[in-house]
């Protein structure tokens, strides 16, 4: 019964195929996509630079083509002719072949991008090669996997942003919308961080937020932010700013749409090449019930990963967990703290890893300089310096210079070390592990404390189940692996769960999942069951924020374009023809919704919290006590 | 435990139903013999223009009314016996109810036009339409031309749903301009053009004569009243609704055009109610029409039954006028009374506005001599219908609406805002006549 209007239709005619000039542009753009093929089939063609400016040219131009022998002799408005009968809109062959080459894609890029030509030791092959002359230009450096990727990327939202705001281009939500996701993508996400590698500062995206940019607080990278200096501290701090403080407010003030659909890059690839797609969401309330789970359980595993892989950080940088495992070996090693372990043993423990000596750095010029209470076994030199009188030399060593300290003692012995030489600090950091794991611990109960207590009404029966669950084991674990040695938090090593979280999460889901699939099940199955980002936000969004959809009292007819075409699989009719506003976390606002509405239903909007989602019923003739003073 | 029997799955069946269920523990059971489940009537034309699936178009997964204890028959009522309180079936069995009610909706209303039998003239009401139309008119080369016939809200979306198959549409308006019945002028011609922009031949002060057909049955070509053939190989009849109460004709349940029914959506046999389309009230209620196939009138009268059968004893009031269409690309909303030209009262004085180059355009009616508000037509903007509703209810004077509109717009964040334009030209209106 579902299926008999495509039984019915014959092949070859409108609204069903393209026209000739779309075939036309399509071609145009598959010759552009071809050159990229030729070069990852490793046919190396000399003057790349051009081959690379022709490929990309001839993609942009196969759409942009495409996009006028689409829209061009139409009027403007909605434009879903068809869609569910052709085969590329409505999983037939075109669908399963374009996911499958699109997951060959991703998986070739996480873990075989030797075979696009990837060269760690010496000059790049094939596709990545062809991309060199563009990175070069750039930022200076030869191009990665990651470049090609981040050039298609942007390329891609850029190519069909145009094609999207030309499609809506009697909507002005909906084409502000969509340049402000372009702007996003091609400044923050592809060119200021490419940009801030050629001035040798961390490569950051600014817009990308932990949790979804779960690297953030990896020790790597802040290893990267400290020594960088106060550039990169600021990077670190704006990191930490942009999740605590930035995304509750403007959450509050817009909803999560302000990240989700204006500023995010995975939204703004599923908005703009991913439009042709939206509508193969699932809408049912199985689904809905899975998303629920799977994208707060991914929520907890990055809280859980990221906590362990901080602390892991934070434990690392005491002297007190030196040992012969510690990564120093003919390094000068710095530290300052006493607590815990005595200090001889600390000197024992880099001995054992080979340092060549170990600096002390006396941060109170007051008190007596610390000494070593046991010398036995001690053969590499042990110096005390006082921070006020070597503020340089510290300075200087850190930049790899060369540096002369003038040890503590009355002597006013100096020692220097040699340009170049490699250098561990340790006990620099102003956070210990203690408050960071008890920062987390209270964080924690204070979300699940002000949720519990505060719109414990508004929870439905498995959320409450769900976080109460989820509190308690998180915090049983942490506290548990806490208290009892060897410092694993959670039982894994960090590093082995950032790695467990990187493969599953962000390169299964968000990559071969979240895009590969795109003409199978639609273009948010990242953002609807895997972003971490997206769930918090929605918890804001849901619990603590202005924004609704408004329904417009009884005008809703029920038809089902607006659940149809959401892209986040919400059932939008079930709320609009009760009357009530939707206010969903999972929302992204999009506007599609709104657009595609034949009556003018729906609209999104901030406002007051009060009456935010309850139905106008005396629109909907169901006060009936209201409707007797009506006439 | 009292059985509810209800016949006709549309909005008003399903919606009391569900109210039903809310509100007691009955045995609920719908009879239907047009679709197994609930569908939106008013998408059909979405699944042919494939935007939709038919299952997109069921707001209710199937799962629903098993969960609901809402029990589906797909079937057709052939009699009603009231006195034994017993529904003979096509196909199954007798089934008896303490219970009835009558949701049976509309059927397409036809004239007497010679060659309505030829194979290719339907309407656009049912599912079994929908079916027909993809077997008559799958693509432009099985379907040439289709000539519709009747200016209405089916008849554009009819001519809307052929052309995304680029077949050629023969439009005929009695009138000159489409929808004049029920819009003003400007309006309406604004409507014919846009229409007409979108390649549908509009012929206007043409009428239908008569249908001609081929050897074989199928129909080949209409006569117009101009004396004009239009060769075609669809010919589409929307000239509006009319209820669908034919099996009624052996029962004594009392009907005139639709079943008649008191405020209480009571007909003359105790225990029998009927609702939707297929209602008409013995007493109109105000300026509404006895019988009116409108999708919230149904969902709000399912809801009223719903009450008064669960011990609740409702009137049916369906509140301010309002209602909402799109004409291809323009939509349209409505809020009050605007009448045309041809019904509108000697007090009622149209102010209008229309946006010079963009299909916006704006009516809003008023009483002559104490200024009130009676009612906006709104093309291309949309409003907000809380608003209106109450500014309804307060009987507010066309000048405070005016002086107000921003509070009622309801088009989406970044639109372009036209209330200034339009006070202005009120204004300007104002001082001339003045």
């Amino acid at each position: 019964m579902s299926t008999f209007q495509r039984d019915l239709s014959l092949t070859g005619q409108p609204p069903k195929t393209i026209n000739l000039q779309q075939k036309i542009a399509t071609v145009i753009g598959i010759i552009g996509l071809g050159i990229l093929a030729l070069f990852l089939m490793n046919v190396s063609l000399p003057h790349k630079a051009i081959w690379l400016t022709a490929s990309l040219l001839l993609m942009t131009v196969g759409v942009l083509l495409f996009t006028r022998a689409a829209y061009a002799n139409e009027h403007a408005g909605i434009k879903n002719h068809g869609v569910y009968f052709k085969s590329l809109s409505s999983r037939g062959f075109w669908a399963w072949a374009l996911g499958i080459v699109l997951t060959l894609f991703y998986v070739v890029l996480y873990w075989f991008p030797q075979y696009l030509g990837l060269v760690t030791e010496g000059d790049n092959k094939g596709l990545i090669a062809l991309f060199d002359p563009l990175s070069r230009l750039i930022s200076g450096n030869p191009a990665s996997q990651w470049f090609v990727y981040g050039t298609l990327y942007t390329l891609a939202i850029l190519i069909f942003g145009i094609k999207f705001i030309y499609k809506y281009r009697h909507n002005r939500y909906e084409v502000i919308r969509t340049f402000s996701v372009m702007f996003f993508q091609l400044s923050f996400a592809f060119l200021i961080p490419e940009f801030l590698v050629a001035l040798q500062l961390p490569y950051y995206d600014f817009k990308n937020i932990w949790p979804l940019n779960y690297e953030l607080f990896a020790g790597y990278k802040i290893d990267e932010f400290i020594s960088a200096g106060t550039i990169g501290l600021l990077m670190l701090i704006f990191g930490v700013i942009s999740v605590f403080v930035i995304t509750p407010i403007l959450t509050y003030k817009y909803g999560k749409r302000w990240y989700c659909s204006w500023v995010c890059g995975c939204g703004g690839l599923a908005e703009t090449a991913g439009d042709p797609f939206r509508h193969l969401s699932d809408k049912s309330q199985f689904a809905w019930k899975v998303e629920r789970w799977v994208v707060h359980s991914v929520v907890v595993f990055v809280t859980v990963m990221t906590t362990a892989v901080v602390f892991s950080y934070l434990r690392q940088n005491e002297s007190d967990s030196l040992s012969e495992y510690s990564p120093i070996e003919n390094h000068a090693v710095f530290i300052s703290a006493l607590e815990g372990k005595p200090l001889h043993e600390r000197v024992r423990n880099a001995q054992e890893a080979n340092a060549t000596a170990v600096y002390f750095i006396n941060k109170e010029a007051s008190e007596a300089p610390p000494r070593l209470s046991n010398t036995e076994g001690i053969s590499i030199p042990f110096y005390v310096v006082s921070e006020v009188e070597n503020s340089a030399a510290l300075k200087e060593v850190r930049r790899g210079e060369a540096a002369t300290f003038v040890l503590d003692g009355p002597e006013g012995q100096k020692v220097t070390v040699a340009e170049g030489a490699s250098v561990s600090f340790f006990d620099n950091l102003w956070i210990s592990k203690e408050f960071f794991i008890w920062f987390v611990i209270g964080l924690l109960t204070l979300v699940f404390g002000w949720a519990m207590l505060f719109r414990r009404e508004q929870l439905a029966k498995d959320a409450k189940y769900g976080a109460i669950g989820y509190f308690v084991i998180v915090l049983s674990i942490l506290l548990f692996t806490y208290f009892s040695t060897p410092w694993k938090l959670f039982f894994f090593d960090a590093y082995q769960l950032r790695k467990g979280y990187g493969f599953l999460i962000g390169a299964m889901f968000s990559g071969v999942i979240g895009v590969g699939f795109y003409p199978i099940f639609g273009s948010r199955v990242w953002c609807r069951f895997g972003c971490p980002m997206a769930a918090i936000l929605g918890f804001q969004q849901r619990l603590f924020s202005r924004f609704r959809i408004t329904t417009n009292g009884g005008q809703c007819i029920s038809c089902g374009n607006c659940s149809t075409y959401c892209e986040m699989g919400i059932d939008v009719r079930a709320y609009a023809q009760k009357g009530e506003n939707i206010v969903r976390s999972s929302c992204v606002g999009c506007g599609i919704c709104s657009a595609v509405c034949p009556r003018g239903v729906l609209k999104l909007e901030d406002g007051p919290r009060k009456g935010r989602i309850e139905g106008k019923d005396v629109l909907l003739g169901t006060d009936i006590d209201l409707m007797n003073h009506v006439n | 435990m009292e059985h509810v029997v209800i016949i006709g799955n549309g909005i008003a069946g399903v919606t009391a139903a569900r109210h039903i269920r809310k509100l007691s523990d009955k045995k609920i059971t719908i009879i239907s013999s047009e679709a197994s489940h609930f569908f939106s009537r008013t998408a059909l034309m979405y699944v042919y223009m494939g935007h939709m699936r038919w299952k997109d178009i069921e707001p209710y997964e199937p799962h629903f009314w098993k969960k609901n204890r809402i029990d589906l028959i797909q079937d057709y009522v052939t009699r009603v016996h009231t006195k034994e309180k017993k529904l003979d079936l096509e196909k199954g069995q007798p089934i008896s109810y303490d219970i009835l009610i009558l949701a049976t909706g509309s059927t397409t209303r036809t004239f007497d036009w010679p060659g309505l039998n030829f194979k290719g003239v339907q309407g656009l009401v049912t599912k079994q339409d929908l079916e027909n139309l993809e077997q008559n008119a799958p693509n432009k080369d099985v379907c040439r031309r289709a000539v519709i016939v009747g200016g209405g809200l089916i008849g554009v979306e009819l001519a809307e749903m052929l052309r995304t198959r680029d077949i050629e549409v023969s439009f005929l308006v009695r009138e000159g301009a489409f929808w004049t019945g029920t819009l003003p002028l400007p309006e309406a011609k604004m409507l014919s053009e846009h229409i007409a922009s979108h390649g549908v031949d509009m012929q206007h002060h043409t009428e239908l004569k008569e249908i001609l057909g081929d050897d074989e049955g199928n129909v080949r070509a209409v006569v117009t009243n101009k004396g004009t053939e239009i060769p075609c190989d669809l010919v589409g009849i929307t000239t509006g609704v009319t209820p669908n109460i034919k099996f009624l004709e052996t029962s004594d349940i009392e009907t005139d055009r639709g079943i008649l029914v008191n405020e209480h959506l009571e007909t003359n046999i105790p225990n029998v109610y009927a609702i939707g389309d297929c209602a008409q009230q013995r007493n109109a209620i105000g300026k509404r029409p006895p019988v009116e196939a409108v999708w919230y009138t149904g969902r709000i009268m399912g809801k009223t039954v719903a009450q008064t059968l669960c011990g609740n004893p409702t009137t049916y009031q369906p509140g301010h006028w309002f209602n909402s269409a799109k004409f291809f690309d323009i939509e349209y909303q409505t809020y009050g009374w605007v009448f045309s030209e041809k019904k509108k009262s000697e007090d009622e004085v149209h102010f209008h506005w229309k946006h010079p180059n963009k299909e916006i355009c704006i009516t809003f009616a008023y009483h002559r001599r104490s200024r009130e508000f009676l009612g906006v037509n709104t093309f291309g903007i949309r409003m907000r219908h809380e608003v209106f509703d109450r500014w309804l209810q307060e009987k507010r004077s066309i000048d405070e609406v005016i002086q107000h509109l921003s509070q009622a717009n309801f088009d989406p964040e970044f639109y372009t805002q036209y209330h200034s334009l339009i006070q202005k030209k009120f204004m300007t209106n104002a001082t001339i006549t003045a």
